[in-house]
């Protein structure tokens, strides 16, 4: 197989999955998944890295470190925010009420 | 690239495919949240540890990530639940400025070193550039719009549709030449196309549809990281860019289809000359005003009762003391709900965030679909800071900007008590023909000054 097909064909594969494992999403998780989701594309923090890491153009240094800051705000920000919302989901159950006689626990 | 880090950046990419099914769960959510963040810290201490890499500048270099990663944390922990759609756009916007860079700067060393790439890397750059530039421009106006720093409503001018159709055909003829002929300059001209677009397709959008523009423009920045993973020749960028850009169109989508729009309709509706806002005129007809004390009595003898809260509830921050008067209702044997549409607050989900925040038990939210069968056996709805979820004109008006859109059925219940600042219309800028219907009483006032007057006249029953 030629190089740009293999990459294709993860590119398709990678389409199905990102389809496959939300589509059964119930709509009280649109908001933190959608932030969750916008973290993981922070991942671009890697591909700046790498390329600010290995030039030695100074104007290209100096846009890369650009990158390097706009993606580090993207991923952790995202992954942060993220959590803060879901905390407020998984908080503790409040205490139950006895539901027969809606009398206080 | 040595194996083992091959096979790490393989393993990152099955937990961010985790971490998205983990995410769709509400008990997983957290966990999963947490599985991805650790892979995505662990892909990007690679380049640090892969010695044949000869990583330079890396003083700079981390430096930066602890300007960034000190910002976005700031942010993260600073901002609002309110504010969380802007925050989220914020975060998406800067992502794809990044990707934009790294697809330039990829450019820049390919040509210097005159390396003849095939075209397909050529135009993947083309596409990082241009889409990057157009997510970061538009999540700006997204950010602006929702922070009130520009109006909500649609900006549109008179050729607006040929500005667009010239810039779009422009932003082709640089991409092609791009291929033909790859430069630094070319790349840099089709940046500022893809910024000026940006803000051509966010600025006409009104202000009720931006939650689904701020879900495509994440789908955005995802397929945009994709292909600067295909020019940098990164696996694991091309797998987590391409999760969230297939999971992001799939999700806006879905929003869309619950708000009863089609996501054309949403980005060139105004284009076509169909604006999404209405007129936004308050009208001067008569309505029926009530005291905290009569809304107090019809709620505390209802047997069921459900409130409809939207996003004027959060602003006022009076979700805490709407728990305290829903708890004292429960105590007093009344069943009560909460009904949440799909797209109250400002972002599908967003309604649940905020209740959760205020400590609202999960199990009294009920999505519309599992509660407007119980609307015509309810005594009082009670909508607090919500207007166009509720407002029959969806159903009865084929013209109005939300017509189609599925909402709560709050018409059909005994009584409506509406709690209002004023009589000006809801985000999508119509009227609402319930808060003239006789079975509906107003309660005006800042919603958390009114919510305490409630709750101490429900109290004293």
């Amino acid at each position: 197989m030629s190089e740009p097909i293999v990459w294709l064909t993860i590119f398709v594969l990678s389409v199905f999955v990102g389809i496959e494992v939300i589509s059964k999403v119930s709509s009280t998780l649109h908001t933190p998944l959608m932030s969750g989701a916008n973290a993981i594309h922070g991942i671009i923090l890697l591909g700046a890295i790498l390329v600010t890491g290995t030039t030695d153009n100074g104007v290209a240094v100096a846009v890369g470190l650009v990158a390097i800051v706009l993606a580090a705000v993207n991923m952790v920000g995202g992954f942060v925010v993220t959590d803060r919302m879901l905390q407020m989901f998984v908080r503790k159950k409040p205490v139950k009420k006895d539901e027969s006689t809606g009398g206080a626990a | 690239m040595p194996t083992w880090i091959q096979l790490v950046f393989l393993a990152c990419g099955v937990c961010f495919i985790l971490a998205l099914k983990g995410l769709s769960g509400p008990k997983t959510a957290r966990n999963g949240n947490l599985l991805g963040a650790v892979a995505a810290v662990v892909a990007c201490l690679m380049p640090f540890f892969w010695t044949d890499l000869h990583l330079k500048h890396v003083p700079l270099i981390i430096a930066a990530i602890v300007v960034g990663t000190v910002g976005g944390v700031y942010g993260a922990q600073k901002v609002q639940m309110t504010q969380m759609p802007q925050m989220v756009a914020l975060f998406n916007g800067v992502g794809g400025g990044a990707a934009a860079l790294v697809a330039l700067l990829e450019l820049q060393e390919h040509v210097s070193a005159d390396t003849h790439e095939n075209w397909f890397i050529w135009a993947a750059t083309a596409f990082t550039v241009v889409i990057g530039a157009t997510s970061f421009a538009g999540s700006a106006v997204t950010f602006a719009k929702l922070q009130d720093l520009m109006t909500s409503r649609p900006v549109v001018f008179p050729g607006l549709r040929y500005v667009f159709g010239i810039t779009l055909g422009a932003a082709v003829v640089v991409s092609v030449r791009l291929v033909i002929a790859p430069s630094v300059w070319l790349a840099v001209v089709l940046g500022l196309i893809g910024l000026f677009f940006g803000l051509l397709l966010v600025l006409p959008v009104g202000g009720a549809d931006v939650p689904i523009v701020i879900s495509l423009l994440n789908a955005f920045t995802g397929l945009t990281v994709a292909a600067g993973g295909y020019v940098l020749s990164n696996v694991l960028l091309l797998i987590g860019g391409t999760l969230v850009g297939a999971s992001g169109t799939f999700l806006t989508l879905l929003m869309a289809g619950a708000m009863g729009r089609s996501v054309t309709n949403i980005l060139f509706g105004a284009l076509k000359g169909g604006s999404t806002l209405g007129a936004g005129e308050a009208s001067d007809r008569p309505v029926r005003s009530v005291t905290p004390e009569d809304a107090a009595i019809m709620l505390g003898y209802a047997d069921r009762v459900i409130i409809v809260p939207g996003y004027g509830l959060a602003v006022a921050q009076a979700q805490h003391t709407l728990r305290e008067l829903v708890d004292v209702l429960v105590d007093k044997g009344i069943e009560v709900d909460y009904a949440i549409h799909p797209v109250a607050g400002r972002m599908p989900g967003h309604m649940n965030v905020l209740l959760a925040e205020a400590q609202v038990p999960y199990e009294q939210l009920r999505e519309m679909d599992q509660i407007n069968g119980d609307f015509k056996d309810t005594d009082v709805v009670l909508v607090v800071g919500a207007n166009d979820v509720v407002n029959p004109a969806a159903k009865t008006t084929p013209g109005a900007p939300i017509y189609g859109m599925p909402i709560l059925n709050a018409d059909e219940a005994r009584q409506v008590i509406f709690m209002k600042r004023s009589m000006r219309p809801g985000f999508a800028g119509i009227e609402n023909e319930l808060l003239f219907d006789e079975k509906t009483a107003l309660l005006f006032g800042d919603a958390k000054d009114s919510m305490g007057k409630l709750l101490n006249a429900v109290k004293a029953l």
